[in-house]
């Protein structure tokens, strides 16, 4: 797990270094210009986070990748304990082509 | 009682896109890609983008939320293949390399043959004939190996196998040569940079991630055995699929709110998928990979010709048919490694 994330920490830095990695599909969509409509929100959290894509869209990226990582990395751990749970060997397995 | 009624609990607002979604719909779409990308080590953007289509997702949207979803699913898929030792993270550094300088020229490759004029048609096409080459490889690696069996012809350890191009690879020689102790070989550096790359320009160019092409050549170009194949290109994805979510962050085409719904469903059936391929045989996953390409080819020649809701359909009845096999592979499986165990005491 710490490897992983050693491993994810430094790709990412790396990846970093070089401008549009992303795919190339959806460039069309590039001319609109979104605004999130903040009046119609009362969650103070989901608020938050449509003001800061109207005013600081940088922040608002850094902000989407770390929580999508660490959400993910939350998941997998809570996954990992249910499935631990379930009595199946999930440490190894046969590769067996046919 | 109330909550039967009234069935407003069922949607959610998308505080960015201004949109109300059904949101078990979401849940279903992360779970199905999460349970067929855990098994074929790929992201499966191709099967998201009509599904959030059919529920009203808005389009400006769909690859942003797409990939951000991806990169978080990826992340729990190799948590779990890393554990089977699915996972050649030697092997998955060196492709990053050619990957991102693939992809990188692919992308500047389809934005200058955009400002000479209309490439859509021609990029679906170069997409179908790609595709179509890959399932035929997958299909006929499958006969070849079946024929061989029959005459009692085996390749070492691997057992019988039908398309080895990996072998003729592997005999170029220029160093720096790099042993790959997951996957179980050694080669030149050059030859994972060089398929990565090509496969990236290939991303690059067709405006997907990759998993799909990346795959299949981890199988018969690079030479590995297909869990690690499946365990490493989950890898990629995730590295990939995190930057491609900043990126689109950046141009405002996200929905946050949507991401963590699908990356809930996304969880539980990475772990189905994941785990299936304990139970599955390499030449399973083969086939069942070959079929999900096949459909996808069609569908995309469908959208062309103007059938977008019958493409549409084909891509979700694909989806559902191949979630219920890889299910049934993993909870048979299951049941039986547990009936075992019991007997042993």
């Amino acid at each position: 797990m710490r490897k992983l994330l050693k491993i994810g920490a430094m790709l990412s830095g790396l990846l970093a270094l070089i401008p549009q990695l992303a795919l190339a599909a959806g460039e069309k969509a590039d001319e609109l210009i979104v605004v999130a409509d903040t009046r119609v929100l009362n969650n103070s959290v989901m608020l938050y986070f449509a003001d800061l894509y109207n005013t600081n869209i940088l922040l608002f990226a850094i902000w989407a990748v770390v929580l999508t990582a660490l959400y993910g990395v939350f998941l997998g751990v809570t996954m990992d304990f249910i499935m631990a749970r379930t009595g199946l060997d999930l440490s190894k397995r046969k590769i067996v082509e046919h | 009682m109330e909550m039967f009624g009234d069935s407003s609990w069922l949607y959610m607002y998308m505080p960015i896109a201004g949109v109300t979604i059904f949101w078990p719909g979401l849940v279903l779409i992360g779970f199905s890609v999460g349970v067929i990308g855990g098994f074929f080590g790929m992201g499966g953007a191709w099967m998201v983008t009509p599904g959030l289509n059919i529920l009203g997702f808005p389009m400006a949207f769909a690859i942003g939320t797409d990939i951000a979803h991806i990169a978080g699913k990826s992340m729990v898929s190799t948590m779990r293949h890393s554990k089977f030792g699915n996972v050649d993270y030697k092997l998955g550094i060196v492709m990053i390399i050619g990957t991102m300088f693939g992809i990188e020229i692919g992308a500047q490759l389809i934005m200058y043959l955009e400002r000479l004029g209309t490439v859509g048609t021609v990029v679906r096409w170069v997409y179908v004939v790609f595709l179509a080459l890959i399932s035929f490889m997958v299909f006929y690696d499958y006969y070849k190996a079946v024929n061989k069996k029959k005459h009692g012809e085996a390749d070492g350890e691997r057992g019988t196998e039908g398309i080895t191009w990996y072998k003729t690879l592997h005999k170029i020689r220029i160093p720096p040569m790099m042993h790959f102790e997951k996957a179980g070989f050694t080669c030149s550096a050059w030859l994972p940079i060089i398929v990565s790359f090509v496969t990236g320009i290939l991303a690059g160019f067709l405006g997907i991630g990759g998993g799909l092409l990346r795959m299949p050549a981890l199988i018969y170009l690079i030479g590995c055995p297909t869990h690690i194949a499946v365990g490493t290109d989950l890898f990629e994805v995730m590295i990939s699929g995190l930057y491609g979510a900043f990126t689109y962050t950046l141009k405002g085409r996200i929905e946050l709110v949507a991401v963590f719904v699908m990356l809930t469903g996304a969880a539980i059936g990475a772990q189905i998928g994941t785990v299936a391929t304990k139970y599955a045989k390499g030449y399973g996953i083969r086939i069942a990979f070959g079929i999900a390409v096949l459909c996808c080819m069609v569908s995309i020649i469908l959208k062309e010709y103007g059938f977008a809701m019958m493409s549409a359909a084909l891509i979700l009845g694909t989806i559902s048919l191949i979630c219920i096999y890889i299910m049934k592979i993993m909870f048979v499986g299951a049941a039986q490694e547990l009936r075992e165990k019991k007997a042993r005491g």
